[in-house]
């Protein structure tokens, strides 16, 4: 993924280096005020570990063997901001000292693998990972797929920075000047290879090391996990959810103004609407002036009967208003979804109390 | 080595990454053109021609910007066999393989139709598939004369003089100096595994093995990094780096600056589409 010198326009080249100026900047800002002088050190050693991962090579399944990026298990002990920083100056070191990767290119090959890589594995980690205990496996699962996920999403972010070029940069005849091929020929030749090998690669490497942190050294996993760290005090009791009753009681008082809107939602008609003159004008209308079908299409016609909605468009039968009838079947959604939350949540409760009893 | 292949090639990796510094920092005290100059000059000079390179359009002129790197190269004592096998063979061969089928793929006048008209080879493709191979081997030539003759200390002191953060700076001679420590410790770790093996190891056993060195590793590069702290705190640091600057301007600097930008420019105007 290491993009060399010549295969990106200067203005390209000019672009990412903005783009990465920006992450860096907030990284070096976000990661300044959390460790101060305790920074140097640790990202410089994290930077340093981070270019000797990247030659480990990793035997996969089929007899290949690949390598890893690197970038999942900095997101995941150190932060993404901590990420960006160590993966970008192991980038530059291997650009300026071992003449892997370009220097015109240094702020792409940073934009895509440090900047989209590390905030792509930390995004999709924590997702996954979402209140898991440190030692769980769930948290091998999110370790895997983020650094799946994050391998992948640089080197789709990397094809599509080829695969513009040609559209951009040609000389009179028709010559691509810097990488030749279009989107279409770039992001497959470039996807095959990460979706099959180094993505897998990457997961796997992120989830064995997460595993063997679980065992050997688990405050390492603390720092992003989420989770408030073991203490002998009992927690501080939790902050009443005032403010944000306050808010949905409000917005659910605003709900009549949905009354107010002209029209209909693009694409939400109902299959008898494409019978009526009045319904297909709405329809052409709404579709900067493209003709509605003669019909409506089989596949809605058939489905649109599978389901009768109790308050079909938010209009209780036994209500006449159709303010009171909307901001009633607010509160009634409102509801719905706050004791379907509650009931998940304690079942996951008893669960989490189940487990740790045995 | 054979039978146990990622780890034979993880270790073969580190130990040629250790060697290749070596091989830089040799050449480095030569005495030869480009390390006559400041390094800053270096720096901003081959920069300015890898600009160079990347802006022109023209494969001659990208042609003569390679003849220019084989003179640097000859007057700076760097071996051509070592540019060769290390720099243009491989781009030859990776490069080489990414352009190959633009010659088929992109579309204009066709010069010559393989294997009964179903494949067209295109004057624009040919054009193409040449100018990216020699423009990335004109720029990596370039790159790899800059890291060859120029020791890191001095790579990172000339970097100072662009007004990168010090801090940065400060970062990247760490860095510098631990990848050679922890890669050694990874290179002992696999070669000791690597010596109380028998036999063939299976694909998960090795893939479990690497990840436990891995996380090994990771361990002791944060106690590396709390000790680094310590030890710096207790020389006195603050978070504030200071570094003493001996770099001095002389007259062949400056005429060896002006000689890189103007044939940059003269480059880039040559070689307009």
């Amino acid at each position: 993924m290491h993009i060399p010198d010549g295969y990106l326009s200067p203005s390209t080249c000019a672009v990412l280096y903005a783009g990465a100026g920006v992450g860096w900047y907030e990284a070096l800002r976000r990661i300044r005020h959390t460790l101060n002088a305790r920074m140097v050190p640790l990202i410089s050693v994290f930077a340093a570990f981070s270019f000797v991962l990247m030659m480990f090579n990793l035997p996969l399944p089929g007899g290949t063997t690949g390598h890893a990026l690197g970038v999942t298990i900095a997101a995941i002990v150190i932060g993404p901001a901590g990420a960006i920083l160590s993966i970008s100056i192991a980038i530059a070191i291997q650009a300026l000292f071992f003449g892997d990767g370009g220097i015109t290119t240094l702020g792409a090959n940073c934009f895509n693998m440090a900047i989209i890589g590390s905030l792509a594995a930390y995004a999709s980690y924590r997702m996954i990972a979402a209140g898991a205990a440190i030692g769980s496996r769930r948290r091998l699962v999110a370790a895997a797929m983020a650094g799946y996920l994050a391998t992948n999403l640089a080197a789709f972010i990397t094809a599509v920075e080829f695969g513009i070029q040609p559209l951009l940069f040609r000389d009179a005849r028709g010559v691509p000047l810097y990488a030749p091929y279009t989107l279409g020929v770039a992001i497959p030749a470039m996807m095959i290879g990460h979706l099959a090998v180094a993505g897998i690669a990457e997961g796997a490497l992120a989830a064995g090391v997460v595993a063997y942190l679980q065992v050997a050294d688990p405050s390492l996993l603390q720092n992003t996990s989420g989770l408030e760290p073991a203490s002998e005090h009992p927690p501080a009791p939790r902050q009443p959810l005032r403010k944000l009753w306050i808010t949905v009681a409000l917005l659910l008082l605003l709900t009549p103004l949905g009354v107010l809107a002209a029209g209909r939602a693009w694409g939400e008609w109902s299959a008898a609407e494409f019978s009526s003159a009045e319904g297909r004008s709405r329809i052409t209308a709404s579709s900067q002036r493209q003709p509605a079908p003669p019909n409506a299409p089989t596949g809605l016609q058939r489905l649109s009967t599978l389901w009768t909605a109790p308050i079909p468009d938010y209009a209780p039968r036994f209500v006449k208003s159709p303010s009171l009838g909307y901001l009633l079947s607010g509160m009634f959604g409102v509801g719905l979804v706050a004791s379907l939350s509650l009931a998940v949540q304690s079942y996951l409760q008893r669960r989490r109390s189940t487990g740790q009893a045995t | 080595m054979t039978r146990n292949r990622a780890l034979g090639s993880t270790l073969v990796g580190l130990t040629r990454a250790l060697a290749h510094a070596l091989v830089s920092e040799q050449v480095a005290r030569e005495r030869g053109f480009l390390q006559s100059l400041d390094p800053r000059v270096r720096v901003a000079g081959l920069l300015a021609m890898v600009l160079a390179v990347t802006l022109s359009h023209r494969i001659s002129v990208v042609l003569a910007l390679f003849g220019v790197a084989v003179l640097i190269a000859l007057f700076s004592r760097v071996s051509l066999y070592t540019l060769a096998t290390r720099v243009w063979l491989a781009v030859l061969l990776f490069t080489g393989v990414i352009a190959l089928p633009a010659v088929f793929l992109t579309p204009g006048n066709t010069i010559l139709t393989i294997g009964g008209g179903s494949l067209r080879v295109t004057s624009q493709g040919v054009t193409a598939a040449l100018l990216l191979i020699s423009r990335v081997e004109t720029a990596v030539t370039f790159t790899t004369l800059l890291v060859l003759c120029t020791s890191w200390m001095h790579v990172l002191k000339a970097l100072r003089a662009f007004h990168i953060p010090q801090e940065v700076v400060m970062m990247l001679a760490m860095t510098h100096r631990y990848i050679f420590l922890l890669a050694e410790t990874a290179s002992q770790m696999f070669e000791s595994r690597q010596s109380r093996t028998v036999g063939v190891l299976d694909g998960p056993t090795q893939r479990h093995m690497t990840a436990r060195t891995a996380g090994v590793l990771l361990s002791r590069s944060v106690e590396l990094s709390n000790e680094v702290f310590l030890v710096m705190q207790s020389r006195g640091f603050r978070g504030d780096a200071k570094v003493l600057s001996e770099f001095r301007m002389r007259a062949w600097d400056y005429l060896g600056l002006i000689a890189f930008l103007v044939a940059g420019s003269f480059a880039v105007w040559m070689g307009r589409s």
